[in-house]
């Protein structure tokens, strides 16, 4: 059998990559709606508990990861879906190159479109909120390692759901308390730093769930395809 | 004369290998069944799909025409039986299996928000086919200065044209095409039919569902009829 161009698999990532990303900024509300989702529910604390510093100061970890979580978990449903409805996915599935990397690509790009807008922005909502400048670099490292697990992880849910119709609720059902550990060790991380205290720990943490998110997931996503597809 | 009996027996041997040859087994259904929803739509299928045929898959409406096609992409599981391509079990050779597998579904796999050339280019790549010349191939299936229009701007028959164009490149020995016609004009279908009938005058394979009546040498077209079944 002669091919043509066999692409390496660098070369296959980049392509799914790119591809992803051109159309993603073709069709820019969807980029713009999961960050004016983050900041205006961040905006709407202040407005809700009252404008005290030291209130706000003691919760701005929770709300900047909750909303972040919201905001990954909103844009989490297109990921496959229209890749899904017009017939890309079954291509993507009987093309002879491992999955894993395509897999990987498309969830890597829905993270630079979704989790690196929030990590940008995040810093000027943490100040709105009277975090104490101490945190601030400790939540942009946790949302640098964090936010590509919402990603991964969202995207094995998003992958089971892509065949149902309104596949919202069980996305959020499914995906919501598997990011749990990722809140948990983030906002811990962030209430140490205001302390002064070492984070490091919290920080490895996560890394750790982001290698373990980077190296398992795209299997559990390929699976979940395949079956949404059958 | 000894040296006659050697010639004559070359002469047997080649015309067997020729036989043989003619009759290659690409695609080969053992036993397979499938039941949607309670309800079998086909049972014990045993069919042979050798080099050089045209298989049209008729039947009515629900009948499992696409199922089946979907089977032997290896895109959906049967409820039993096997599907062997080369005698190999294709799920033991899903990689091989689907360099040689060119399918193209009922739904194009066209992005709109890509132009008719990133479309083409981005197919062609997935299958291997990374160096051809999308520009000229866009030119034979009758999109001659579409390339640079967005494919959600196109027609439905032109964005089945972008899809079908692979046609042109694809050296794949087996072909799997679900309703290539819909939304082809007349002029279309004659091209696309010619295509598949130089495909399998090449030693290809070609495996089709269309309600249309194909306009090829009765001699060369196989149809396997599907009923429907309560």
């Amino acid at each position: 059998m002669e091919q043509g161009n066999v692409l390496s698999y660098f070369n296959l990532f980049k392509l799914v990559l790119s591809r992803d990303l051109k159309i993603a900024l073709r069709h820019r509300d969807d980029v713009l709606n999961p960050l004016l989702f983050f900041i205006i529910i961040i905006t709407l604390f202040p407005l809700g508990i009252g404008p005290e510093p030291q209130t706000l100061a003691k919760i701005a970890p929770g709300i900047i990861w909750v909303s972040a979580l919201l905001a990954t978990l909103l844009s989490l449903d297109r990921m496959f879906k229209s890749d899904y409805q017009d017939g890309a996915l079954e291509q993507l599935l009987l093309s002879p190159y491992p999955s894993f990397i395509w897999v990987l690509a498309k969830v890597i790009a829905h993270w630079i479109l979704t989790g690196i807008p929030l990590i940008i922005t995040a810093p000027v909502l943490a100040g709105m909120l009277n975090l104490p400048t101490e945190s601030f670099l400790a939540t942009f490292w946790t949302l640098l390692l964090g936010t590509p697990v919402l990603s991964f992880i969202g995207a094995i849910g998003a992958a089971l759901t892509v065949g149902l119709k309104k596949g919202g609720v069980l996305l959020s059902l499914i995906i919501l308390p598997l990011y749990i550990p990722v809140l948990i060790f983030a906002t811990s991380a962030i209430d140490a730093a205001s302390y002064g205290l070492p984070y490091g720990g919290q920080l490895a943490i996560i890394g750790a769930l982001l290698v373990g998110a980077l190296t398992l997931t795209p299997f559990a996503i390929t699976s979940a395809l395949k079956v949404s597809t059958n | 004369m000894p040296w006659e009996n050697n010639n004559t027996i070359e002469f047997i041997s080649l015309f067997i290998a020729l036989q043989s040859l003619s009759a290659q087994i690409y695609l080969e259904t053992k036993q397979l069944t499938c039941i949607k929803q309670d309800r079998i739509l086909f049972e014990d299928l045993n069919v042979q799909f050798r080099r050089g045929d045209i298989i049209q898959v008729a039947g009515p409406n629900g009948a499992g025409k696409t199922s089946l096609l979907r089977i032997l992409a290896g895109l959906a599981q049967p409820y039993e039986g096997t599907i062997e391509f080369d005698q190999n079990n294709i799920n033991e050779q899903l990689e091989l299996y689907r360099q040689n597998l060119l399918y193209l579904g009922h739904l194009p796999g066209v992005k709109s928000e890509l132009t008719a050339q990133e479309n083409l280019e981005f197919q062609l790549s997935l299958h291997g086919y990374g160096n051809s010349d999308a520009e000229a191939l866009l030119a034979d299936v009758g999109l001659l200065a579409f390339e640079q229009s967005l494919a959600g701007q196109l027609s439905a028959g032109q964005n089945r044209r972008i899809a079908l164009a692979q046609l042109w490149q694809s050296n794949a020995k087996v072909w799997i095409l679900d309703e290539p016609f819909t939304a082809i004009d007349a002029k279309g279908v004659e091209a696309i039919e010619q295509k598949i009938l130089e495909h399998a005058n090449n030693g290809g394979c070609v495996i089709l569902t269309t309600h249309q009546e194909l306009n090829l040498p009765s001699n060369r077209v196989s149809r396997l009829e599907l009923d429907y079944r309560f």
